[in-house]
C-alpha cells in the first residue's frame, strides 16, 4: 500500500508506477499504482497511452480510477493485463472500478481498450514487449522492454526464489529468468530482508539478494531495487542497500520516486 | 531457455512430496523426477539426467495386470501427451535390467495460462 509521510519522503511512498519514453516520443506506463497520478502531468498531450499491467493487486491498480487520461474520450488508452483462465480483463477490473469500490464504472470509460496478455511478444508503438508469467500469487506477468536504444526488464512483484530450493538462479529453472538475460536495467522486487522472507516464503516477493542474484547471473547491468516495503523507513532502506553484497559487473541504483534513468 | 513457471513449480512441489512424480516437457521428453520415482528409474536425477522421449519409451515393457501388451496409444503418457486430458492404467511395468513391478499410474496433461500446453505430470503408486 501507499506510505506517505516524513519517513518515506527520500525513497517515495506511492505504489507502482514506472513511465517508460521511447526516443521518437512513444510512451509506456508500468502498472497503475498511485505513482501513475505523477505521469498523468506530463501527458496532457497525449492521443494515446499504453499501459501494462503487471498484476492487479490493489497496490498496482489503485491510481486507475483518479487517471484523468481515462475519463477523456480524445485519448485512446489500451490497458494490457495478464491474463486469466475465468475472466477477461475487463471482468477482473471491474470489481474495482465499480460501486461501492469506486464511482466511476469501466463502462464510463470511453475510449479504454483492455487486452488480455500472456506469454509472448507484443509490438506496442515504437517498443518491442515480451511478457511472461512469472511466480507471483494470482496471474502475474513480467515486462521485457526493447526498442532500439536497449532493454528494459520490469518484475516489480516476483518470488523467483519459491521456484527452488537453494535460489542460484539457475538459467532454465528460475522464473523471470529469460526477461532479465543481458537487460541493461531491471526493476525487480526487493521488498524483504532475509529475516523478514524466512516468514513469508510463497507471499510473492523477494530479498534484494535475490535480486541481486537473478539479475547478476542474467547479466543485467544494472538493477533497480524496487517496491519496497511499506513499513520500512527510508533509513531501513538505506540499511538494506548498504548491507547489499553488489557483485562486479552488475551496478545497483535504489528506486525511489522521481528516479529518471537514461537506457 | 528457461522453463515455464508452472514447470518450475510442479518441480519444486515435486521435490517435497512421498509421492513418485514424473514430470515431462509438451514432447514427452522426461525432464524431471523426485526422489521416490528414482527407483523406478533405476538411478538418481541428479546421475541419470533426463530420458529422451524415444529412450523412455524403450525403457520398459509394459502390460495390461493379465499380462497382456500395452499398445502404446493406451499408455497414461501417451493419452495425456496426445489426446491433452487425464488417463489412469493400473499395470506391469518391467525395465529391461529389472525386475517386474505393478503400479497404478495417472498421468495429468499439465495446462498453463492461456491454455498453453506444457508437459505431463505422472504420479504412480505400487500396488501390493
Amino acid at each position: 500500500m501507499a506510505r506517505a509521510g516524513p519517513e518515506t519522503i527520500r525513497f517515495g511512498g506511492d505504489t507502482a508506477s514506472v513511465e517508460v519514453r521511447g526516443d521518437d516520443g512513444g510512451v509506456l506506463l508500468l502498472d497503475a499504482g498511485s505513482g501513475l497520478l505523477l505521469a498523468a502531468a506530463g501527458l496532457q498531450e497525449a492521443t494515446r497511452i499504453d499501459l501494462l499491467v503487471t498484476h492487479l493487486h490493489m497496490d498496482h491498480v489503485q491510481g486507475l480510477g483518479f487517471f484523468p487520461q481515462l475519463r477523456q474520450a480524445e485519448v485512446e488508452t489500451h490497458i494490457w493485463g495478464p491474463i486469466s483462465t475465468t475472466e477477461t480483463l475487463e471482468e477482473r477490473l471491474r470489481r474495482y472500478l465499480s460501486p461501492p469500490l469506486f464511482p466511476v464504472r469501466v463502462r464510463d470509460l470511453k475510449a479504454v481498450r483492455m487486452h488480455d496478455v500472456g506469454p509472448g511478444t507484443y509490438e506496442i508503438g515504437p517498443f518491442r514487449v515480451t511478457a511472461d508469467l512469472i511466480i507471483h500469487p494470482g496471474s502475474t506477468l513480467g515486462f521485457r522492454i526493447e526498442d532500439e536504444r536497449g532493454t528494459l526488464a520490469y518484475l516489480p512483484d516476483h518470488e523467483p526464489a519459491l521456484g527452488q530450493t537453494d535460489f542460484r538462479a539457475d538459467p532454465r529453472w528460475t522464473s523471470g529468468f529469460d526477461l532479465v538475460r543481458d537487460a541493461d536495467v531491471v526493476i525487480h522486487d526487493a521488498q524483504y530482508t532475509p529475516e523478514e522472507y524466512e516468514a513469508r516464503v510463497g507471499w510473492g516477493h523477494s530479498t534484494l539478494a535475490h535480486a541481486i542474484t537473478l539479475a547478476a547471473r542474467a547479466g543485467a547491468k544494472t538493477l533497480v531495487p524496487f517496491h519496497h516495503d511499506p513499513e520500512h523507513s527510508d533509513d531501513m532502506i538505506d540499511r538494506m542497500l548498504a548491507d547489499a553484497d553488489v557483485p562486479d559487473g552488475l551496478e545497483m541504483v535504489p528506486g525511489k520516486t522521481g528516479l529518471e534513468i537514461e537506457v | 531457455m528457461q522453463e515455464p513457471i508452472e514447470i518450475i513449480l510442479l518441480r519444486q512441489l515435486s521435490s517435497y512430496l512421498m509421492l513418485p512424480i514424473w514430470i515431462t516437457d509438451e514432447s514427452g521428453n522426461l525432464i524431471y523426477y523426485n526422489e521416490p520415482a528414482e527407483d523406478l528409474l533405476g538411478g538418481r536425477f541428479d546421475e541419470v539426467g533426463e530420458v529422451g522421449a524415444d529412450a523412455l519409451a524403450e525403457m520398459f515393457v509394459t502390460t495390461h495386470l493379465d499380462g497382456s501388451p500395452v499398445p502404446n496409444e493406451e499408455l497414461p503418457l501417451v493419452i495425456a501427451l496426445t489426446e491433452r486430458h487425464p488417463a489412469h492404467l493400473p499395470m506391469r511395468i518391467k525395465r529391461l535390467d529389472g525386475a517386474p513391478r505393478t503400479i497404478e499410474l495417472t498421468a495429468l496433461p499439465i495446462m498453463g495460462q492461456g491454455n498453453r500446453f506444457l508437459g505431463t505430470l505422472c504420479a504412480f503408486w505400487e500396488k501390493h
